[in-house]
């Protein structure tokens, strides 16, 4: 930490006088056509993919847009989203993705914490803990949702055989609980790796004077690892809960949104490839978008989660 | 130092939390692979291992295109997205990290909003998009919205990795007559390549899991990803139950994936955790 902001402040005291002159310099003119050129393609690039078609999106929910009817394509100006928020199935949507979003980004972060302790504290074995820990992150969502669907299964799975060959997939509540169960199977290592990094920030030599001033261990992780740590929760959670709101993999595979378990996204989704609806699909897709934006507001401004990227913003 | 004073009873204890975490992580993937192996009437039985074991499944998901073709996809489709993906991404990441010219901050906002972009906003517009240019179903589709997602990820890390490199030794080169393109090519460039081998591990992984796109910008074997493929295998045998396919073929794209992430684990680590600490 300390070596890369000396090497910050090394290079910003060398290229002062730089700037202190009236106009650029030859080198200074170069350098700056260098980095253009260097950035141009990425920025093309994400313009292209994301600036774009975003803009493009916004223009199609204004219209009324049915692929099967292409004669009727018309401007309705914000009827689109008048449908999509008086629709019974987008409030239904967005209830189900902010349960699956709070319980599985809640549990992840408890069992996260439990896994990075592990990984840090553990007397022996920490190398094979680690390395189980990454099947679940490397492991295709989908593949894995296939696993948990059959484990479900009444009379194929072990799960559904060891709860009294129960069917939870066919209910909706309890389909949610296994797509949060399938959520946080996957996750948690992420998130275990993200604490632990923050985790082995926290310096031993306090933990070591709080243990001799008499606190216990308890206290020891309230008073002194969680406020040391709060910047990578933040960060962690921040991640976590934008990657669960967008949750479709595991849904798809194990209910396709039956009973009342689609996300928002599966909703979006179904409103193109079933009922070829551009219009209302893009509406969807807007509020979704403006969902995420709110989110990423909440926790940059409101708890104060450093934005990912501003220390690169600083230089 | 730790190990003097630790009692049996701790011992135990973490013993036992080694033991759990490496039970909760495996168990759910030794049941695919479990199920992979079963027999069609050994599938309709719960328990965990089969009673008869069997290559069925394998040779018969294996011999048929329905699944081969979109394993060929995967692979090259994720090969290019990641190679295109690192490039610019270095690019960008060099210029970020080590010069001064106007906009930069263009280029972190973009990285950012990617970064945390709802993927299903884009499914739409990109779907019309791509029918409208003609690049819907073919692997430019797919691979110029994998490389836009790529370069975010590629940004943050190779942007980390740079700064940490000694940058005398570019000062060094310049003063020896390189330019500063061949100061970055010939000094940097393989400075950089542990942080650009990480990158491109992270952004391969992310193309091979990809799913939304992959079901929605493809309608044929031509494009489509394995991911993608295992949502139509259970249409392909009529009579007999498509568990044991579809295991097995979760099993194929699962296996060699654990075993690169086994393989790079101190790479994925530090990758993963080098924008999460700094900010």
């Amino acid at each position: 930490m300390s070596t890369s902001t000396e090497v910050t402040a090394g290079t910003e005291a060398e290229r002062a006088p730089k700037k202190g002159k009236p106009e650029l310099s030859e080198g200074a003119r170069a350098e700056r056509r260098l980095g253009w050129l260097l950035c141009a393609p990425a920025v093309i690039v994400m313009l292209a993919v994301a600036g774009f078609p975003i803009g493009y999106a916004v223009w199609l929910s204004l219209e009324r847009y049915n692929l099967e009817l292409p004669q009727d394509i018309k401007f309705v100006g914000l009827s689109n989203y008048a449908a999509v928020l008086s629709s019974p199935y987008w409030w239904q949507a967005l209830k189900v993705t902010v349960i699956i979003t709070i319980f599985s980004v809640a549990i992840t972060l408890v069992l996260g914490m439990l896994l990075a302790m592990v990984m840090y504290r553990t007397l022996f074995g920490r190398g094979t803990v680690r390395t189980a820990s990454l099947v679940p992150y490397g492991i295709v969502t989908v593949a894995a949702a296939y696993g948990w669907q059959y484990a479900w299964t009444p009379n194929e799975g072990y799960l559904s055989a060891a709860f009294n060959n129960s069917a939870p997939l066919t209910t909706e509540y309890k389909a949610i609980a296994v797509i949060i169960l399938a959520e946080i199977w996957k996750t948690t290592p992420f998130m275990g790796l993200l604490l632990l990094a923050g985790l082995s920030l926290v310096p031993e030599d306090l933990q070591k004077a709080a243990k001799v001033d008499g606190a216990t261990a308890w206290q020891r992780f309230t008073k002194i690892t969680l406020p040391l740590m709060k910047p990578a929760i933040l960060v962690a959670l921040l991640f976590r809960t934008l990657d669960s709101f967008r949750v479709f993999d595991s849904i798809f595979i194990l209910t396709a949104g039956a009973n009342n378990t689609g996300s928002v996204s599966i909703l979006a989704w179904d409103n193109l490839f079933n009922a070829l609806n551009l219009g209302i699909g893009s509406a969807i897709s807007i509020v979704i978008f403006i969902c995420v934006a709110i989110i990423a507001v909440l926790f940059i401004k409101g708890f104060g989660t450093a934005a990912p990227g501003s220390d690169i913003g600083k230089r | 130092m730790a190990a003097v004073n630790t009692t049996p009873r701790q011992k135990v204890g973490w013993g036992t939390a080694n033991f759990v975490v490496i039970a909760l992580a495996l168990i759910p993937v030794l049941w695919i692979v479990s199920l992979s192996f079963k027999t069609p009437t050994a599938i309709l039985d719960p328990s965990f291992w089969p009673a008869q074991w069997t290559w069925g499944n394998y040779s018969g998901v294996l011999e048929t295109s329905t699944f081969i073709r979109p394993l060929i996809n995967s692979i090259g489709i994720g090969l290019i997205a990641t190679f295109i993906s690192v490039v610019l991404a270095s690019m960008a990441a060099y210029a970020v990290a080590r010069l001064r010219f106007p906009g930069k901050q263009v280029l972190i906002g973009l990285c950012l909003l990617l970064a945390m972009f709802p993927l299903i906003a884009l499914v739409t517009p990109m779907f019309n998009i791509e029918r409208a240019i003609g690049l819907f179903n073919t692997w430019p589709g797919l691979i110029i919205p994998y490389v836009a997602f790529g370069l975010p990820l590629g940004v943050y890390i190779l942007s980390a990795f740079f700064r940490e490199i000694p940058w005398e030794l570019e000062k060094a080169a310049k003063v020896d007559g390189a330019t500063p393109f061949q100061a970055f090519v010939k000094v940097i460039a393989p400075l950089a390549a542990p942080g650009m081998v990480t990158t491109a591990i992270l952004v391969f992984l992310f193309c091979w899991n990809e799913f939304i796109f992959a079901i929605s910008f493809t309608s044929t074997i031509a494009s489509r990803t394995a991911p993608a493929s295992l949502a139509f295998l259970s249409g392909s045998s009529q009579f007999t139950v498509p568990t044991g396919p579809i295991a097995a073929a979760a099993t194929v794209i699962t296996i060699p994936i654990i075993i690169f992430v086994l393989f790079f684990q101190r790479r994925i680590v530090a990758g993963l955790t080098s924008g999460a600490v700094k900010g």
